[in-house]
């Protein structure tokens, strides 16, 4: 994506990818929203393909290691810009490029965004925290550094709980929880763009230095379908908080997944860790294969290496990214242009002497706590009345659920009603033009009035499905007109309604002969011919009464 | 090249050790809590005198150092031909020789001295600005927009990005490293 912000993009790159770095850089794909995580199953069921009798079954471990970008409008250390599409290199500082004798100046909205995280996920934050040079040498890392907290982060021992669909209709919802180990600040890395051809890398330091929130889960999950529940959550509470856009495709959330297997009660085996996951869809599908994989190898004897992997989207496959040459020394150091981080329990804690309006109070931030999304589906059952499964589809789905309210509010009939519009019709559409709730043509104003005339008994419901496609395909006619321009008023008029009936039963003599013998059902024939005859314009209640009382 | 950076590394070693003389450090301790107080400790190594004569200069004037004796250092580290092959690829260079390797195991024999340090309930110090607050700015632009001039800076450019050599690919093999470095 940088790359097409110039010219050098012609150049036909050969992008070849040595660590998640350069990850949003490619196979970006924009296009694939996660809609389905929910009531999809996994595919890559780990049924017992390889198995030994006596022995327990082996199960997959997996855990994961988060890095969310943290939603400011400049970066961690410097007062430079944090913009996704921008010129190469123009959104870098002095400090940035690690020019000699800059210093970093941390930037308090970071500080808030990862208390207020690890408010939502119930950690301790830590009232002093401090800050490491984690060091690497990589090009888009030009300090040869990356500043980091490691020995002691801002947010420890949280808890994130999320919900999983089982049974064979997907329909039973179960609740999860991981644990959070913890929540580290750290500073993001530029991007790098190989160019294999004429063996260079270009250089963008536009993400240098861009606040990173690392999230580190233990390893309690046992498939991709678990993490990809636990990652969707994750997302939604990120979003909801504020703190991190939580876009994969754009590199917002990068997850790297560490995976392993063995057999309950034994110690755990040897893992990988799996990079250049970038949708949630690819990385239950990547972790999934690993624990297959590693299952074959140890069943044929073979040992599972350290190492690190790199799903390949395109095959479904895991393969193996560059030798590690055993552990990598990161030589932690303290960082010696920081004191430590600060942060206060309440305004009366703040020391004598300091600006309360410049520290961080985690009271205030508490205070600040959005509806999280477990909230707001307590409170859309309880509320409304709505499924379980249908609360997860109103939040999950960004926007949703404020449509539904404001549907709910204009109109009399039972929220229960309202769910299947916004469900069946509105997403159904959507869906399949790859729209957002946000672009969709019908308001929720415009969706009440379709549905109080079908409550009032003005238009049938089936007629007004079809005024729903109108709708969506005229959106700046009002309800009214399409039902008036396509004469799909319902009809009311006992004599018409009349008319019509005996015409149809005119018309099967036959059948009205085996209704009169005694088989009722066939009755629902002649109704179905009089719904055909009127497109759907009658009340199936009155219908039938009317049909009834001619045969008989 | 590693015997010299260790050569160096030792000699300004020495001149650092009488830098944070008695004065400096008693003041701390003077300052610094009483979980801190074994801080005194170090200055008890320090020849008193210094504290009298250092009132102009924080530098002490004569050599505030003593020998160490070798019984009370740590058993001598050996390194192994694989270590070096190690650090050769890590630090991409060249130091294999006998020479190199006694150089390097005198470097660590040298910061073994430092074992003999008693630090027991001393905190690690990070910086001596550990008890300042941390300032934090608001999170507004105040840079940026200096592509041109930054990457003027650069050696290889092009449009506008950096240009730096095909990143961290496995290094070869010891024998085709040697080819490759001579490049």
């Amino acid at each position: 994506m940088a790359a097409s912000s110039s010219g050098y993009y012609k150049m036909l790159f050969s992008l070849r990818k040595y660590t998640n770095k350069s990850q949003s850089l490619y196979l970006i794909d924009t296009n694939f929203v996660i809609r389905t995580i929910w009531t999809s199953g996994s595919k890559y069921q780990l049924k017992p393909k390889v198995q030994t009798k006596s022995l327990p079954q082996m199960v997959g471990v997996v855990g994961l290691e988060i890095h969310a970008q943290i939603q400011s409008t400049s970066k961690l250390f410097s007062g430079s810009h944090v913009g996704f599409l921008a010129p190469p290199n123009s959104l870098v500082s002095h400090f940035d490029a690690s020019l000699p004798g800059t210093l970093p100046v941390l930037n308090r909205r970071c500080v808030e965004a990862a208390v207020l995280t690890g408010l939502a996920f119930n950690c301790t934050i830590n009232r002093k925290s401090l800050f490491d040079r984690k060091h690497y040498f990589y090009a888009d890392m030009p300090a040869g550094y990356q500043i980091t907290q490691q020995r002691l982060p801002i947010a420890v021992d949280g808890t994130l709980v999320y919900s999983l669909f089982e049974g064979r209709r997907k329909n039973q919802v179960v609740t999860k929880s991981v644990k959070i180990k913890q929540i580290q600040l750290e500073q993001d890395s530029g991007k790098s763009l190989h160019d294999n051809e004429q063996s260079q890398t270009l250089i963008d330091l536009n993400r240098a230095g861009v606040g990173l929130m690392e999230l580190v889960m233990e390893p309690e999950m046992c498939c991709g379908e678990e993490a990809a529940a636990a990652v969707r959550e994750l997302q939604l509470i990120l979003q909801a908080l504020g703190t991190c856009q939580g876009n994969m495709a754009e590199g917002q959330l990068r997850v790297d997944a560490n995976v392993s297997v063995h057999r309950p009660g034994e110690p755990m085996g040897v893992r990988t860790e799996v990079k250049n996951i970038n949708s949630v869809r690819h990385m239950a599908k990547a972790i999934d294969y690993e624990i297959q994989r590693q299952m074959e190898v140890l069943q044929s004897g073979g040992t599972v290496l350290n190492e690190t992997r790199a799903f390949d989207s395109k095959s479904g496959n895991t393969i193996p990214m560059r030798d590690k040459e055993g552990l990598q020394d990161y030589r932690f150091m303290p960082e010696p242009n920081l004191p430590p981080l600060f942060v206060y329990e309440s305004e009366a804690s703040v020391p004598a002497g300091v600006d309360s309006a410049q520290v961080v109070v985690i009271d205030r931030l508490s205070a600040q706590l959005p509806e999280l999304p477990s909230v707001r589906r307590t409170r859309l059952v309880e509320t409304y009345g709505v499924l379980r499964e249908h609360s997860f589809m109103l939040v999950n789905e960004d926007g949703l659920m404020d449509y539904f309210e404001s549907v709910v509010q204009m109109t009399k009939v039972e929220p229960r009603k309202v769910i299947g519009w916004v469900m069946n019709e509105l997403m159904g559409n959507l869906n399949l033009q790859n729209r957002k709730v946000s672009q969709s043509p019908i308001s929720p104003c415009a969706l009440a009035e379709l549905i109080n005339l079908v409550e009032s008994g003005h238009i049938s419901s089936s007629t007004a499905k079809q005024v729903f496609q109108e709708m969506w395909k005229a959106p700046e006619k009002t309800v009214g007109q399409i039902v008036k321009e396509q004469d799909l008023w319902m009809i009311n008029d006992k004599e018409e309604l009349r008319k019509i009936c005996q015409k149809i039963v005119d018309r099967h003599t036959e059948e009205v002969q085996i209704i009169r013998g005694g088989n009722k059902k066939v009755l629902n024939k002649l109704m179905g011919e009089v719904q055909r005859e009127t497109k759907g314009r009658t009340d199936p209640v009155q219908v039938k009464d009317i049909l009834e009382e001619m045969i008989s | 090249m590693f015997c010299k950076c260790a050569a160096r590394a030792s000699r300004a070693l020495r001149p650092a050790h009488p830098r944070c003389g008695a004065l400096q450090l008693s003041a701390l301790s003077a300052t610094v809590s009483a979980s801190r107080t074994s801080w005194s400790r170090l200055t008890l190594k320090r020849e008193s005198s210094n504290v009298n004569s250092a009132c102009d200069s924080k530098v002490p004037q004569i050599p505030s150092w003593k020998p160490i004796d070798e019984n009370q250092l740590p058993p001598a580290t050996r390194v192994s031909p694989d270590l070096v092959d190690k650090l050769e690829r890590l630090a991409l260079v060249d130091f294999g020789s006998k020479e190199g390797v006694d150089c390097l195991e005198k470097a660590i024999r040298f910061a073994d001295q430092l074992h003999v340090i008693n630090t027991d309930g001393v905190d690690p110090m990070d910086s001596v600005l550990e008890d300042r607050d941390l300032y934090l700015r608001a999170d507004t632009v105040t840079e940026g927009e200096c592509a041109e001039e930054l990457l003027q800076l650069a050696k290889n450019t092009v449009e506008e990005y950096f240009v730096a050599p095909p990143g961290n690919i496995p290094l070869p093999k010891r024998e085709e490293r040697s080819a490759m470095l001579k490049h």
